[in-house]
């Protein structure tokens, strides 16, 4: 069981505010993603957890017990590094078991517990290695079997998959899901990656220029973007946006179009996700500027008064840069942001 | 230009130019040794080791070994421990730790001989405050303590500077993530030197030890300067035989000598501190 409180914590760098007022509740066993741009606090919030970095102020509760102040042995924790940190001097072995060793173990508790985590990241047959004879995925992996075998409350990882090919980080993830749900730990992972985040998180926490922006389930940060950022941010293309005019109550000017909308004042930004658009007679008037076909489908750049908007189209479609066509949005997935704040409209 | 030469060309010249200055010398020193009236002998080695000041030179410059080299390890440890932790004027400490390497041996001697000598500062400070009432003669015969500890003093102050520059490198060398794995699985700071920064510096270890080792057996001016006669060493009596007794086979075997001591030190740290394959950062 172990709940971690993040409570009002900031982090102020010789006059740089890299973390403002942050709060953060991750509930026992939840597999809490931290994602973010480089430079936007993620890794720092989570040295903090870890104990490697001390907020100015703020208290960091794990299970109940407030650790703000305690070193990072006495919190409960593992941490998988991005540059895995896997000790060069050290057998895969004696790396897997460093952790027990430091408290002290008997020998053969070491030796059982670090035969399982090996098996657990099938390493079993490197354990006599040293790290110069392992490639990045196998280091990768001792990494990981170090974490676990703490038998750690919390684990954290810093990108820990940032440093591996395409393939591999595919293959890891999917394993490191698979293991961790398993092992029963409470996780917090940073990554700049929305795809892995959005494949292994319970919950996303995006983070933009020291705040948390929103914290909510993936398909919730894709679906309902709680700001513009989060908005820009998720997704591949990333969602469209249009400026809206009032026109008259709970009904909206976009590109020419009357569209209906939230009960709100001044103008409006109106989004919508590149895949919620669909080829139609009518809808949004669009020129077609650039055809990219991606094989699954056909994304496509087009003019719509004056601004940029992606579509995702069905791979069939024959369209060629010049064209005028109309966009048809899927009406429920409509998302409206208010630009003063940048927050979504209801 | 064929790049398989390339290499060898382009260290001839440094070839050529240890060929000429050190190996054919090397080679002259080693025929002087091992010859006596034209014919090989090994009588130049029996006078050397016969010679009754051969084991107390002997057992004088171990000893100073011994003590002086460990002393400096682990100070230069501490030291470049202090300088790498430090945020601001990190290169000034350093340039200033550094300054007694740029004085020579027997400069080092001489600042050292007069502070322990009859009219040094030494015995000022100890008049002006009153504990005695005349110079006391520290470098003396009866005081062969004093000689030896002035000697070690002269040595460290001279002498660690150059393990400490090697090892603040080796320290700068090491990934600042692989203290911060072994602070967060439990390490504390003194377990992490003894498990990560000894461990990981063994390279820069092995080049430090073998240099002051090797400086130490050749330990000379510092100990002409403070002991004279009292405190015989090996290199002090290389001089004497060859340039006191004029005596050049003699000085020739004792030099060989010398060199197989350094050679068998400079092994034994070679392999106590090897890194074994695929180990290393």
């Amino acid at each position: 069981m172990a709940e971690i409180q993040i409570k009002n914590v900031a982090k102020n760098f010789g006059g740089y505010q890299a973390l403002h007022d942050i709060d953060l509740t991750i509930s026992d066993q939840e597999f809490m993603v931290l994602l973010g741009a480089s430079g936007c606090g993620k890794t720092t919030l989570l040295r903090i957890v870890a104990g490697l970095e001390t907020a100015t102020t703020g208290e960091v509760w794990i299970n109940g017990r407030r650790v703000d102040h305690l070193p990072p042995k006495e919190r409960g924790i593992a941490m998988v590094f991005q540059n895995y940190a896997v000790f060069p001097h050290l057998t895969v072995f004696e790396n897997i078991g460093f952790g027990l060793r430091m408290q002290k173990m008997p020998n053969d508790e070491v030796k059982r517990r670090v035969e399982r985590c090996a098996s657990l990241m099938h390493i079993e047959q490197l354990l006599k290695r040293y790290s110069g004879e392992l490639s990045g995925g196998q280091r990768q992996r001792v990494a990981v079997a170090r974490a676990l075998a703490m038998e750690p409350d919390v684990i954290l990882m810093d990108e820990p998959l940032s440093n591996l090919d395409a393939l591999l980080r595919l293959e890891m993830r999917a394993e490191l899901k698979g293991v961790l749900a398993d092992s029963k730990t409470t996780a917090i992972y940073v990554t700049h990656d929305q795809v892995e985040a959005m494949s292994l998180a319970d919950r996303i926490s995006v983070m933009h220029q020291g705040r948390i922006v929103q914290a909510a389930s993936p398909i919730e940060v894709y679906r309902n973007p709680a700001a513009e950022f989060v908005a820009g941010f998720i997704g591949n293309p990333p969602m469209n946006f249009l400026r809206a005019e009032a026109a008259g109550a709970g009904k909206w000017s976009v590109a020419g179009q009357t569209v209906d909308g939230p009960a709100a004042s001044g103008p409006l930004q109106y989004a919508i996700r590149p895949e919620d658009l669909r080829l139609s007679d009518q809808g949004l008037p669009a020129r077609v500027k650039l055809v990219e076909p991606l094989g699954a489908h056909l994304q496509v750049t087009c003019d719509v008064d004056g601004t940029a908007i992606r579509a995702v189209l069905d791979s069939d479609l024959t369209l060629k840069p010049g064209d005028a066509i109309h966009l048809a949005p899927q009406p429920d997935r409509v998302r409206w942001f208010d630009p003063n704040t940048t927050k979504a409209v209801q | 230009m064929n790049a398989r030469l390339l290499p060898y060309l382009l260290i001839l010249p440094v070839t050529l130019f240890l060929c000429v200055f050190f190996l054919y010398p090397f080679i002259l020193v080693a025929q002087q040794a091992f010859s006596n009236g034209g014919e090989a002998s090994l009588q130049n080695f029996r006078d050397v080791i016969g010679y009754w000041k051969f084991p107390i030179s002997l057992r004088n410059t171990f000893l100073l070994a011994i003590i002086v080299v460990p002393i400096q390890l682990a100070l230069s440890l501490l030291m470049a421990t202090m300088v790498s932790k430090m945020k601001k004027g990190r290169d000034l400490v350093l340039y200033v730790w550094t300054i007694p390497l740029g004085i020579s041996d027997l400069a080092a001697g001489i600042i050292w001989l007069a502070i322990f000598e009859q009219s040094g500062f030494l015995n000022s400070m100890l008049a002006g405050v009153g504990a005695v009432d005349a110079p006391v003669n520290f470098l003396s015969y009866q005081n062969t303590f004093i000689v030896f500890l002035a000697i070690m003093l002269a040595e460290i102050w001279r002498a660690t500077a150059i393990m400490l520059v090697i090892i603040v490198a080796g320290i700068g060398l090491i990934p600042k993530e692989y203290y911060e794995a072994a602070e967060v699985f439990g390490a504390s700071p003194w377990k992490r030197f003894v498990k990560i920064t000894l461990p990981l510096l063994r390279p820069s270890l092995q080049t430090a030890l073998i240099l002051r080792v090797v400086l130490a057996f050749e330990v000379f001016a510092v100990v002409a300067a403070l002991g004279g006669t009292l405190f015989p060493v090996l290199m002090g009596e290389i001089y004497s035989y060859q340039f006191d007794l004029q005596n050049g086979g003699n000085a020739a075997a004792l030099a060989l000598i010398v060199l197989g001591i350094s050679l068998a030190f400079t092994l034994i740290i070679l392999r106590a501190l090897r890194v074994p394959k695929g180990a290393t950062i």
